[in-house]
């Protein structure tokens, strides 16, 4: 309990980041809801599609909502140029804000649609222009409803926003994936009790504000309005406070492996006396666009990743002419930096059991051949589609007896109790380890490789004291280290560290 | 049509000489008293700023003197300013509507069947009563009912309309008299039945409590 209470006192910049991004997101809802609500009252049309449109919004998860305007902005930025930010608040901003619209919206224009037709009438009858119409009568009147929308609204955005997490926007969901990933439960809980309980706080006061407006007392909503403003002016303030140039933004992915080596980079950097903020749980595919428009700093990304998804590329020129191409690439095309790789892969292999490897006599995939037909290969869901595989495939020619597909923890699972008899691994993960597997060799270099390598944003680039503090990493992380460091985390109950311990620990074992 | 809430088809309403359509809808009906079934007070403001909506939005400002008075023009108390419209009888709320009506000191008063929904006394004491404003005010009053009798003892001038069509224009004294035509005449022929009808009963009570 402990435990959790402490990691809450460390939420503070997150608290205040989700507070400004959620209620700036339900400020524009309501900014673009209530004109809209009061066209619907006055047009059936405009009100049968605005409430379609804010409908259809309301059924796409809000996951893919948020992912989905990294393409929209990207094309934006033919008309409003290249500084226009695809990743961060923005996307999180527009798109909270879109899924705000609906509960606002509908409960404005069901208000208007229920005013007593004869309050409506006397108004006119004693001779209202439209717009004091509007502000004297159905507005006060279509208040305590409206509120009620808001409030709805706000409860939403405020659970939804934790999911902006994933296009590089801080937020308490931060907390929420980094424990997911690392089954850290406490994280978890401290990032939900923080936005649950966020989201209590903000409806209770909107309640009142809403109580207020239906009682008309204007003593109570006016309370209500100023507890909301100081919240949110305390958020603003403790926000502007913290963010300055000189901050470095590292990225990490999903996985724990990211989460270990954004902490190694981290603690170099703060040792050499910058400050570090941490970007944490990022889609993998919005990484790379992150660093290189310079929203985030640094970022550790694989060879054979931006190989295939930013150069396009389907061919293997083999493991040293790739990186060099990349370093050119990304030098010409994107401004980033290359620093160096660390010195490990984290790439797609093949593994066996140790006692199943040595009774076929089998160590590279070469030796797998002849007994293809006898074995099942498991994989995870999309190995099977992938171009590694098929290269694999043609390469050697292998044909497995059976193909099987599973999540990649009960893949490990598979292989333990003979259910698959090799698998498609990651190099670098933990269990290859613990469960001490063969993982076989490539002599044909069939696979792509995926080198480990420290990206720095077009920021920095230049910046020599950084690429100096970062210098002892580039080749000292064998893949050996990695594994360990990623097992510490991924694993069950005893021994089990949280990813700034394990980085810690491969610190002192790469003799930092 | 008057006040232009429904927009004329065809024909004109001249008001004061000019073409109502002409007018600023507004600015119009600010000049015109408008009284209604539906009464219409505005639940969020108190009787008082109901009463003062009008100059209000014409920028002025009714003194509390003024509402006090139009309250007592109306027989309901004073201090009823300060109430919410929930907190009033059927009757009461209609008796804000007219002195909201009147507040602005209209040209013209529009009565659209004012006291449909009030019970026969309420609905009686209150068309005396504002029978009695429009002779004191010197007002221009037109009032829309369904019944025949309230026309009959309120108005000085009955057009009866059917079908949109306007069937005759006369005095009650006229329509009465047998004036007016078919249709007027049916109209007519229900409470002078229902008096004849009551005038029998009545007379057969008083004969039967003579009896010994």
């Amino acid at each position: 309990m402990s435990e959790i209470f402490e990691i809450l006192l460390g939420l503070g910049d997150k608290f205040a980041a989700h507070i400004v991004l959620a209620a700036s997101a339900i400020g524009l809802g309501i900014i673009v809801a209530l004109p809209l609500a009061v066209w619907a009252s006055r047009s059936a049309t405009v009100s049968r599609i605005a409430l379609g449109f804010a409908s259809l919004v309301q059924t796409i998860p809000a996951l893919a909502l948020l992912a989905l305007f990294f393409p929209i902005l990207l094309s934006l930025r033919a008309v409003f140029g290249e500084d226009l930010p695809t990743l961060g608040f923005l996307p999180a901003f527009l798109a909270l804000a879109l899924y705000a619209l609906l509960p606002i919206l509908r409960n404005a224009v069901t208000a208007q649609a229920n005013l007593d037709p004869g309050v409506l009438e006397a108004a006119d009858g004693v001779g209202m222009t439209s717009w004091q119409k509007l502000t004297l009568v159905e507005a006060p009147l279509s208040a305590p409803f409206i509120m009620a929308g808001i409030r709805t609204a706000s409860v939403w955005t405020i659970g939804a926003a934790t999911l902006s997490t994933t296009i590089g926007q801080p937020s308490l969901g931060d907390p929420i994936f980094a424990g997911l990933q690392t089954q850290n439960w406490a994280l978890v809980l401290a990032g939900c009790i923080a936005s649950a309980g966020l989201a209590l706080v903000v409806d209770a006061l909107l309640g009142v504000i809403e109580n207020g407006f239906a009682k008309r007392s204007r003593l109570q909503w006016g309370a209500g309005v100023a507890a909301v403003a100081l919240g949110l002016g305390g958020a603003l303030y403790y926000q502007s406070g913290g963010d300055d140039e000189d901050t470095i933004v590292i990225a990490s992915k999903q996985f724990s492996e990211q989460y270990i080596l954004a902490q190694l980079i981290g603690s170099q950097l703060e040792k050499a006396g910058f400050n570090v903020e941490y970007r944490d749980g990022l889609g993998s595919a919005v990484v790379h666009s992150a660093v290189a428009n310079s929203s985030i700093d640094i970022s550790v990304d694989y060879t054979g990743t931006i190989w295939t998804n930013e150069l396009d590329r389907t061919d293997n020129p083999g493991r040293e002419e790739m990186y060099q191409t990349i370093v050119e690439w990304e030098r010409e095309n994107t401004g980033v930096r290359v620093l160096g790789r660390l010195g490990f892969e984290n790439a797609y292999a093949f593994a066996m059991r140790e006692d199943r490897a040595a009774e076929l006599g089998v160590s590279s995939l070469e030796d797998l051949v002849p007994y293809g037909p006898q074995l099942a290969v498991g994989g995870d869901p999309e190995f099977f589609e992938r171009p590694e595989w098929i290269a694999v495939r043609d390469a050697y020619g292998l044909r497995f007896g059976e193909t099987r597909n599973f999540s990649p923890t009960f893949m490990y699972n598979a292989l333990r109790s003979g259910e698959a008899d090799v698998i498609s691994a990651y190099t670098s993960d933990g269990r290859i380890a613990a469960d001490r597997l063969v993982v076989l060799e490539d002599p044909r270099e069939a696979l792509p490789s995926y080198d480990a390598m420290i990206m720095m944003s077009p920021r920095i680039a230049e910046n020599e004291e950084i690429a100096r503090a970062l210098e002892p990493l580039i080749g000292a992380i064998s893949v050996e280290a990695m594994r360990e460091a990623n097992f510490a985390v991924d694993r069950e109950g005893e021994g089990k560290l949280s990813p700034k311990e394990a980085a810690e620990e491969l610190a002192d074992k790469i003799g930092l | 049509m008057v006040n232009t809430l429904v927009e004329p088809t065809g024909g004109r309403v001249l008001f004061a000489g000019e073409d109502v359509t002409s007018l600023r809808s507004a600015q119009l009906r600010r000049r015109v008293g408008y009284v209604f079934q539906g009464i219409g007070l505005f639940p969020h403001f108190t009787v008082g700023e109901n009463i003062a909506i009008g100059p209000r939005l014409a920028s002025e400002n009714l003194t509390p003197e003024r509402v006090a008075e139009l309250l007592t023009l109306v027989e309901l108390e004073p201090d009823m300013a300060s109430r919410m419209p929930d907190e009033l009888s059927g009757g009461q709320r209609q008796r804000v509507g007219v002195a909201r009506a009147l507040a602005g000191e209209p040209e013209l008063l529009i009565m659209d069947e004012p006291f449909g929904a009030l019970d026969p006394i309420t609905r009686d004491a209150l068309g005396e009563k504002v029978r009695e404003l429009h002779e004191k005010l010197g007002l221009t009053t037109i009032m829309v009912t369904h019944d025949m009798a309230e026309a009959l003892l309120l108005a000085d001038r009955v057009l009866v309309m059917s079908h949109g069509e306007l069937v005759a224009d006369e005095t009650p004294r006229g329509l009465l008299g047998g004036a007016g035509g078919e249709i007027a005449q049916g109209l007519v022929a229900v409470p002078r039945q229902q008096a004849e009808k009551l005038a029998d009963m009545e007379g057969r009570l008083a004969h039967e409590e003579k009896m010994p």
